[in-house]
């Protein structure tokens, strides 16, 4: 009885994933043309190439680009893991004067523009001797507000006896973050550091203000500005971009389940 | 006793907080009214040239045409982009609550453009969307239809790149959508059923309804993003000018050519401060529309 709208359901979600898909397959297969063939309507190369990413990958600083990224991702990822859930830990389990207000100060910084920071921002490194160098890089996104907001939320529900077991055991107040609370949050961990990882990895507003020469470009900057002087050698750009898009998709390949999760645990539960 | 123990409390407490309440007041809020502060001084490369101008540049904004014109784009870009998100990500997520065989492999294809870098995505597209030699217009011309300019047209430009954005965007609206449908419980359907509602009913009466929650939050979220957008709009047009004869030109986009092309950092902190007026409201009142919700 209801197979009809069932198959259509199909054929419709079917028809979007090839509009979906489609760009990232066309960016992969021009990838491989040679240059002559980039205009080709053919989607298949007719003389599949490796040399666009051996150009890329060679006479660009694209490593250099790459490695600046995974430095300022991994990083920052770390730093957010780390304090996020030390401040989110901290407002959920102790008790103390001022926690309300300093809660509500964390979180009111969450409705500020990005835009509005930035130049401030640019001005502090200036003074300070910040441009083009990975501490300016890094600096803006050591914490993250949303991130407090979140955990918070998860430690609230480990049962207080968990921690006083601990306490009585003889681990300091640190420790007892450290190696009782910290380790039960696993799931808002994960879901918090793969986001972190991926909005630091694709950001690119604060990357093009503070960075000023080509060595010290992140991937999206580099990709950006290679791009605009590539001109129409679309086989070496659509190589780049490529080799920007694949890590991403491999990591979404590995923790799908957490990442979906995490949408849903920031849009629906939170 | 007891005493002692809670001020113990209290000093590791201030102890775990001391660097991050510093990185939140330096870094995140003090910035804030720095630019608050700014856009009250002339602050350009010439620091000879750097004055308190009181309310000047805020006079100065009344009379500037390419705001105006950024304003009026931005304004463009929400009104219909975040209605063609809502409504097409809430048809994925029918689409994916109404198939149960490889809804996780969907999921995941519709999903994936929303983690991808915006800058690889903006260039594929303004090289699909090529006048001259994109697939796209191949594909016109197969099915006998005339090339159309997209990017390179002041006709087309907005829309082109609000439908990129919007492209990229949908999967996150249908993940939060579909998670928003598996929420509702099934017997309000089955009762609604046995009363004699039909399908529109359901989703009129039960659906849309219980859902009123997560729209509000996907239309904020998503009102917020088109208020900042800025990587695509530079990467699809080649340049940071906004083009074609800035057609293109959003907020985000003019706030970063008056700081960083122009250097009127005193101007574009102004600017911000509008923005951040703008989101402000927009905040307010989805906490007044959520809270209401909450009564029923």
């Amino acid at each position: 009885m209801k197979r009809w709208p069932t198959l259509l359901a199909y054929a419709v979600l079917l028809l979007g994933s090839l509009a979906m898909a489609f760009p990232f397959v066309w960016m992969l297969f021009t990838s491989l043309k040679p240059f002559q063939e980039i205009f080709s309507l053919w989607l298949l190369p007719q003389h599949p190439t490796l040399d666009n990413y051996r150009q890329v990958l060679l006479q660009t600083q694209f490593p250099r680009w790459f490695f600046n990224s995974l430095v300022v991702a991994v990083i920052t990822t770390l730093s957010v893991l780390f304090f996020d859930s030390l401040v989110g830990y901290t407002l959920a389990k102790l008790r103390f004067p001022g926690k309300g207000v300093i809660f509500v100060l964390i979180l009111s910084t969450l409705m500020i523009p990005t835009e509005m920071l930035v130049i401030p921002w640019y001005v502090m490194s200036a003074e300070n001797g910040w441009v083009n160098t990975y501490w300016g890089l890094l600096f803006p996104g050591l914490m993250s507000a949303f991130g407090v907001f979140l955990l918070r939320q998860f430690f609230q529900t480990l049962p207080s006896d968990l921690l006083d077991a601990g306490r009585i055991d003889g681990l300091s107040e640190f420790g007892v973050f450290w190696r009782v609370a910290f380790p039960l949050v696993r799931p808002a961990l994960a879901a918090l550091g793969i986001f972190t990882f991926l909005g630091n990895w694709n950001s690119f507003l604060w990357p093009l203000v503070i960075v000023q020469t080509a060595e010290m470009r992140t991937l999206p900057v580099g990709v950006a500005l290679f791009s605009g002087e590539a001109g129409t050698a679309w086989n070496l750009i659509m190589a780049a971009s490529s080799l920007a898009v694949l890590p991403v998709l491999l990591v979404f390949l590995f923790f799908q389940r957490q990442i979906i999760e995490g949408v849903v645990l920031t849009g629906v539960k939170g | 006793m007891r005493l002692s123990l809670a001020r113990r409390e209290a000093l590791w407490a201030f102890a775990f907080l001391l660097l991050p309440l510093a990185f939140f007041l330096l870094v995140r809020l003090w910035p804030a009214f720095q630019a608050l502060w700014l856009s009250l001084y002339e602050w350009n490369a010439d620091p000879a040239k750097r004055a308190f101008v009181g309310l000047e540049h805020y006079q100065q904004m009344l009379g500037d045409k390419l705001l105006r014109k950024a304003l009026l784009n931005t304004l463009l870009y929400t009104l219909v982009g975040v209605p063609a998100q809502l409504v097409l990500g809430l048809g994925v997520a029918l689409l994916l609550n109404a198939v149960e065989r490889f809804r996780d492999l969907f999921r995941a294809i519709y999903f994936a453009p929303y983690i991808t870098p915006a800058v690889a995505v903006a260039w594929v597209f303004s090289w699909m969307l090529s006048p001259n030699f994109g697939i796209v217009n191949e594909v016109l011309r197969l099915l006998g239809l005339p090339a159309q300019p997209f990017l390179q047209s002041p006709g087309q430009a907005l829309l082109t790149v609000t439908a990129v954005v919007v492209w990229q965007n949908l999967g996150f609206q249908g993940v939060l959508f579909l998670a928003g449908l598996q929420n509702i419980p099934r017997e309000y359907y089955e009762a609604a059923r046995i009363d004699g509602a039909g399908s529109w009913a359901l989703f009129r009466h039960i659906t849309l309804p219980l859902l009123n929650p997560v729209i509000v939050f996907s239309a904020v979220i998503g009102t917020i993003g088109f208020l900042q957008l800025f990587t695509q709009v530079v990467n699809l047009n080649f340049t940071d000018q906004g083009g074609p004869l800035s057609s293109t030109l959003a907020l985000a986009l003019y706030i970063y050519q008056q700081a960083f092309s122009r250097f009127e950092l005193g101007y574009a902190a102004a600017i911000t401060v509008l923005l951040f007026v703008i989101i402000l409201l927009i905040t307010l009142v989805q906490l007044r529309l959520l809270s209401r919700r909450v009564e029923y």
